[in-house]
């Protein structure tokens, strides 16, 4: 059993949780996720590691209302317990395996949209300790929308929010926003996405414009997280590839994101039938 | 004379009834079928089928005890030689071997000996009230019945002929990676003889592949499995779930950090394959890992559980194991109407004969000599056809057995919603990938001894994460010789 120590609604349908789980904040690295099945009947849900604390033995996810398994997630009360937490699972992102020599002179572009933000703040986090120049693009539909600003401003150098409706920040999505600053002569050797599969899709091709390379972190359909399923199965250069041992992060230029956003929906049905009777 | 009396039959469900629900297809027999088809068992001198089993259940001998009408006497017998009985009564392939080497089979029909072993382990279950568990004499005497929990004192007096490296207080701590049945199996040994014992398990709940992998309708998991678990656990064998050894915490941390001065790694085969065919990432095609995996471990034929399942109005089974019929008599239980397509014939079946009987009888269509050769997709990406082609029996190879080959012109579509590959499934990387000192073979088998014994000391491996993928008995096999080497290794140190 895995106690809720802190519980706080980020927008009225996005929650983040902080966790006691001693052993996971122990090896957990950036990039990588968690399993969490909330109680005996639930899914496993993968979530993407938001924070943790080595020290306190914590772990922070952030979950979405998407569907009854993470309703029941969200239901939660600080102080409840959830029935299993499992990881950390996945690779690391591949900056936390370079040596200081490799990640010096690197300029890194996080583009974060919508839940994707929560996970990108321990990434920029980590470089942005070691010196590394990290600036990073939010993205939401409105202003009330965005999450993680406060903790982002605070693990880069600029923070650039966007919004579609323009109520905050730059007015327009984050790939746009990511085109006006390379127009305005910054310069960047890394990009990493993290956010809806969609919005990954259209960073990858804007990277691939601006000739800047993109890593995108792969939140795909799992059971287990541990290669036994090959629900999470995605094409990656060609090649099938499972998103939870071989990734979670890849090579965006490489990933074959339509395949995997009609992947992504394949309980939809199921899914619809499932909430229809636990969300009201 | 015994053998005069035929093998007395054993009650099932109703094969038109069985075929949409989850409980159980075999009844078992009662007291009175089992003594007397305990009856009918020759004692042999020298018993072929004790030989014959992987564990060397002391077979006659409990038999016999069953023929005098004491159950809880044949339980003990059995539960000296193997800790899964309810289990191993249900999944074994008798057929191969210690029914297959009886000798009243020469010439008739063997001893039932898995259903009378079922019958054993079922019977003294019912009989005992709760929380006390058949154990041994040994553990009997010497243990209380507290699942989980450390040992208060050490084991003494055990009546095992090896064991007594676990009589020095505090007991020396072993872990065991997996709680499958390698793992159970070496955990249990090594608890009789007192060693204070942790099985660490990656997924919510104990079993391994008993629990995510076989069906409900082969083995009931809360009156079976838990039941048989609870009895490892009653022998003071603590298990640990949502423990990810690779990732959660490695084997080199649990020897320098934890105290563990022995590891058996016992975690199975449980990498699906794929055939590398056109339309594989299709919507609808599946691995029976996955489809398995959520319909036993994740519960997705109860209501009351949120997982999803698909198995669509029609589905084909790629394969012929084991694995194969449980995945087809699954999505014909959800309402699929289901083939199995198999590239060799019906005698190459890999899996146990009473499997393809059950699937027969349930109305599972069998297509052999059938090879799929691509997976056709509708507009929107989901599964519409399975092309496939027809084969032949060639010529012998090296191994005996003749290959099939295609015949060419022979393609044709099968319609169909969904697809499940069953084509095997080959050992996790990730302890090789994360332990110092370990090697894997080309097939990634850990390399390890007839004992178990790894390239590095100290730990120890068996079953399919050994051998790929095999049989729950031969993998219980594994984890008791690996018990008994990781017992001299600790004497030794």
């Amino acid at each position: 059993m895995f106690k809720i120590l802190k519980r706080e609604m980020l927008t009225p349908n996005i929650c983040k949780m902080v966790v006691s789980a001693p052993r996971i904040a122990k090896s957990a690295l950036p990039g990588q996720f968690l399993i969490v099945l909330a109680g005996e009947k639930g899914e496993r849900i993968p979530l993407t590691i938001s924070d943790y604390d080595r020290e306190v033995g914590t772990v922070t996810i952030v979950t979405q209302l998407i569907g009854a398994s993470s309703a029941a997630i969200i239901a939660k009360e600080e102080g409840e317990f959830f029935r299993d937490v499992v990881g950390p699972l996945g690779n690391p992102s591949a900056f936390v395996n370079m040596s200081d020599e490799e990640l010096k002179g690197q300029r890194y572009m996080f583009i974060a949209g919508g839940l994707g933000t929560a996970p990108v703040y321990p990434q920029a986090k980590w470089l942005h300790d070691r010196g590394v120049a990290v600036d990073v693009i939010i993205g939401a539909r409105t202003k009330d929308l965005l999450i993680y600003t406060e903790e982002l401003g605070s693990a880069c150098d600029n923070l650039y929010l966007c919004t579609d409706d323009g109520s905050v920040g730059f007015h327009g999505v984050g790939t746009a926003c990511l085109e006006d600053l390379v127009s305005k002569g910054k310069e960047y050797t890394q990009a990493v996405a993290i956010g809806p599969m969609i919005m990954m899709k259209f960073a990858t091709l804007t990277c691939k414009k601006l000739s800047i390379p993109i890593d995108v972190s792969l939140n795909m359909l799992m059971v287990d997280g541990t290669g036994m399923c090959g629900a999470c199965r995605v094409t990656v250069a060609g090649k099938t590839k499972f998103a939870c041992v071989d990734g979670p992060e890849f090579n965006g230029y490489d990933v074959d994101f339509d395949e995997a956003m009609r992947r992504l929906g394949q309980y939809k049905a199921e899914e619809a039938e499932e909430k229809a009777k636990y969300v009201k | 004379m015994a053998e005069r009396i035929p093998r007395v039959p054993v009650r099932e469900q109703d094969p038109k009834v069985r075929a949409h629900n989850f409980e159980e297809v075999c009844y078992g027999y009662n007291l009175e079928e089992a003594t007397t088809e305990a009856s009918r068992c020759l004692h042999c001198k020298n018993p072929r089928c004790v030989t014959a089993c992987p564990v060397a259940v002391k077979i006659p001998e409990f038999i016999a005890k069953v023929k005098e009408g004491d159950i809880a006497g044949a339980a003990a017998i059995i539960a000296e030689d193997s800790s899964l009985p309810a289990v191993c009564g249900r999944v074994c392939p008798q057929e191969s071997q210690c029914e297959g080497s009886c000798v009243l089979g020469v010439r008739g029909e063997s001893v039932a000996i898995g259903k009378l072993e079922r019958f054993v382990a079922d019977y003294t279950a019912a009989e005992t009230p709760k929380g006390e568990k058949t154990l041994p004499p040994e553990g009997r005497a010497t243990r209380g019945t507290e699942a989980g929990g450390p040992l208060a004192e050490p084991v003494v007096g055990s009546a095992e002929p090896t064991p007594e490296g676990g009589n020095v207080f505090p007991p020396k701590k072993v872990a065991i990676i997996g709680s499958g049945p390698a793992g159970l199996a070496c955990a249990s040994d090594l608890a009789k003889w007192g060693y204070d014992v942790t099985i660490f398990e990656a997924l919510h709940k104990a079993g391994g592949v008993l629990e995510y992998g076989i069906p409900e309708f082969r083995l009931p998991k809360e009156a079976v499995l838990k039941r048989e678990i609870d009895a490892v656990k009653a022998l003071g064998v603590k298990i640990e779930t949502d423990v990810i050894i690779g990732r959660t915490v490695s084997i080199d941390s649990l020897i320098d950090n934890e105290g563990f001065e022995a590891v058996f790694v016992g975690t199975g085969a449980g990498l699906p394959k794929f055939m590398g065919i056109p339309g594989e990432n299709l919507n609808g095609v599946f691995s029976a890992n996955e489809f398995l995996t959520r319909n036993n471990l994740m519960k997705a034929f109860r209501e009351d559980y949120l997982t999803p399942i698909h198995a669509g109005k029609k589905c084909c089974v790629v394969g012929g194991g084991n694995v194969a019929m449980d995945a087809a008599r699954t999505a014909l239980r959800l309402g699929a109407e289901t083939s199995i397509v198999y590239r060799r014939t019906e005698v190459e079946l890999p899996a146990r004969k009473e499997e393809v009987h059950h699937a027969k009888e349930e109305g599972i269509d069998f297509q052999m000599l059938t090879n799929p050769v691509e997976i056709i997709g509708d507009e929107n990406g989901w599964v519409k056809a399975l092309k496939c082609i027809r084969m032949e029996l060639g010529e012998p190879d090296e191994s005996g057995r003749r290959s099939p080959v295609p015949i060419p012109g022979s393609e044709f579509e099968i319609p169909t919603e969904t697809v499940i590959m069953a084509l095997g499934t080959a050992p996790n990387p990730l302890i090789v990938n994360t332990t110092n000192g370990l090697q894997a073979t080309r097939r990634g088998g850990l390399v390890a001894d007839e004992e178990g014994r790894t390239t590095r000391e100290g730990i120890f491996a068996g079953g399919d994460a050994v051998t790929g993928a095999a049989t729950v008995i031969l993998a219980m096999g594994a984890g008791r010789k690996a018990a008994k080497a990781i017992d001299e290794y600790l004497k030794s140190k």
